[in-house]
């Protein structure tokens, strides 16, 4: 890993929030999903969105980033109201997005893939140090991108929107079906994205992971907020957390 | 007089060319109709009629411009693109929630409207285009002759079609294209105005038609029905060679052609249903077709 990716930069602890959710209300067709999501992502802070399948974590990340069919509320980042743009406009705020499917393009190489997102902050990562970050992507630039193993996949899907110049990155799921190696090696890639600044939202099922790189957990239930846990409180909300989430 | 199985050399290198030129027509409309429809997801049933603007624009070019050949190659396509480029954001662009059938509903009934107003105005006889100087005699080759404006029709759409391969498979701007063809939401998530892509691409599939419409007016005559009369078999070759397949289109598009004339030369009676009979073989087979993906 490059020296200079690690060296550490300070977050403001009273900082204004970079994302701020409130309100948020979505829908699926017909289907009313979202019923007022609310909660705030500080510059640097990363913070997870845990709850059980279906309770419309990956639903409020389609949200944010404007993909979702209808929604109503308010999405602001850094302050600009977003819930009215469309998605390339908010992509064009800094907002880098990872869906759970990992969207890794068939008929691109793995060159292209990760070259495909335009720039939209200067600051970006350059491909050297992408490639330094996930040395099998070099290795397979010229290989159709759904030819790469899970693991290399979700690598692909990270690195090609850190090019970006991104600095709030929405991941969904980034661990799900990964053998234990992998997620290791993707929560030490989230880790050393935290310390270069960049502020993430994370949904995961996986809470033992989201506790390894995470200051806050948001849990989400039926659409709604219904608690937010500091990491350090994790182990103490243990029996709570483990309610939430039927574990 | 050399032969091959009873047919003379000559009657069957004539045919032979004479697939290929229709080939070449063939591969250009449907590699227009497959880059639309990989894409937009519209049927763009208006291809044939933007086929004959292409012819049109380049005989009034000539007729009341005094623009000659070869500017007309350059300027009609870019003239019919625009026109595509309009009727997109105009009407196209707000069918893309809808069922295909509704594109293909409203660039057919474009189509009709199109064609109508030049019968109206030009009559359904045909015009004359001459082929320009540089390009009229021919070459007594050994075992045919070969008019030079006809060489000249397969080589500049084998070139036009390779470019048009080369573009998408290895710019970045193709790229984007055969991302957005994949998953359009997310390349807009990436921040990407797929909106100005599609809009960009439909009036690029346009003016490919009006490219081959151009080539087509001094082989073919200038007629308000000559893109009603090739588009059914455009959309044979389309279907046949795979919806959206780049590369099944232009293989394709000449392949059927060259058997069109082979079945000229054998059994001409079944030339004019042979690609339709080949069609329904093919959707029995592979009904995705040659070089279609299924999803």
């Amino acid at each position: 890993m490059p020296e200079a990716l690690l060296a550490e930069r300070p977050v403001p602890a009273s900082a204004a929030p970079l994302l701020s959710v409130d309100d948020l209300e979505g829908w699926y067709g017909e289907s009313h999903v979202l019923h007022g999501v609310g909660f705030d992502v500080k510059p640097g802070e990363v913070v997870t969105l845990l709850g059980r399948n279906g309770a419309g974590k990956t639903t409020t990340l389609r949200a944010i980033i404007g993909i979702l069919g209808r929604r109503r509320g308010s999405v602001t980042v850094k302050g600009v109201e977003a819930i009215a743009m469309p998605s390339r406009l908010i992509a064009r705020l800094g907002v880098g997005y990872v869906p759970e499917e990992r969207g890794i393009f068939a008929s691109l190489t793995v060159a292209e893939n990760l070259t495909l997102p335009p720039q939209v902050k200067p600051g970006g990562l350059t491909l050297k140090q992408i490639y330094e970050l996930f040395p099998n992507l070099e290795e397979r630039a010229g290989s159709q991108g759904t030819k790469l193993s899970g693991g290399e996949q979700q690598m692909l899907a990270i690195g090609r929107i850190l090019r970006t110049g991104a600095k709030l990155l929405l991941l969904d799921e980034p661990t799900e079906g990964l053998a234990p190696v992998i997620v290791e090696q993707i929560g030490r890639t989230l880790r050393m994205l935290k310390t270069e600044g960049f502020t993430i939202l994370l949904v995961e099922q996986n809470f033992r992971f989201a506790q390894t790189v995470a200051d806050r957990h948001v849990v989400i239930e039926q659409g709604r907020v219904i608690d937010t846990i500091p990491n350090a409180d994790l182990d103490a909300n243990l029996g709570k957390l483990k309610t939430y989430l039927g574990v | 007089m050399a032969t091959l199985f009873g047919v003379p050399l000559q009657a069957l290198s004539g045919q032979l060319l004479l697939g290929l030129i229709n080939g070449s027509f063939y591969a250009i409309l449907s590699l227009g109709l497959a880059v639309i429809f990989g894409l937009l997801n519209i049927i763009n049933f208006a291809h044939g009629a933007q086929y004959m603007m292409g012819a049109f624009v380049a005989w009034m070019l000539l007729n009341y411009a005094g623009v000659g050949y070869w500017p007309a190659l350059l300027i009609a396509p870019v003239f019919v693109g625009l026109s595509g480029v309009l009727l997109e954001r105009v009407l196209i662009a707000r069918l893309y929630k809808l069922d295909h059938l509704y594109g293909l509903l409203l660039t057919f009934g474009v189509a009709l409207i199109v064609q109508g107003l030049f019968r109206n105005h030009f009559g359904a006889s045909g015009l004359p285009y001459a082929i320009p100087a540089e390009l009229s005699g021919g070459h007594r080759l050994p075992f045919m002759f070969l008019p030079t404006y006809r060489g000249w029709v397969v080589v500049a759409s084998l070139a036009v079609c390779l470019a048009t391969w080369l573009a998408i498979e290895k710019t970045k701007l193709g790229a984007y294209l055969r991302a957005a063809t994949e998953n359009p939401a997310l390349v807009q998530a990436f921040g990407v105005n797929v909106p100005l892509l599609l809009t960009l691409t439909y009036g690029f599939g346009v003016a490919l038609a009006g490219f081959a419409g151009v080539l087509a007016a001094p082989v073919l005559s200038v007629n308000p029905n000559m893109g009603a009369d090739i588009i059914i078999v455009v959309f044979a070759v389309v279907v046949i060679g795979g919806m959206g397949s780049i590369l099944g289109a232009i293989v394709t598009g000449f392949g059927l052609g060259v058997v069109e004339g082979l079945v000229k030369v054998f059994y001409p009676e079944g030339s004019a249903t042979v690609i339709f009979v080949i069609m329904a073989l093919v959707l029995l087979v592979k009904p995705a077709g040659l070089f279609g993906r299924t999803a």
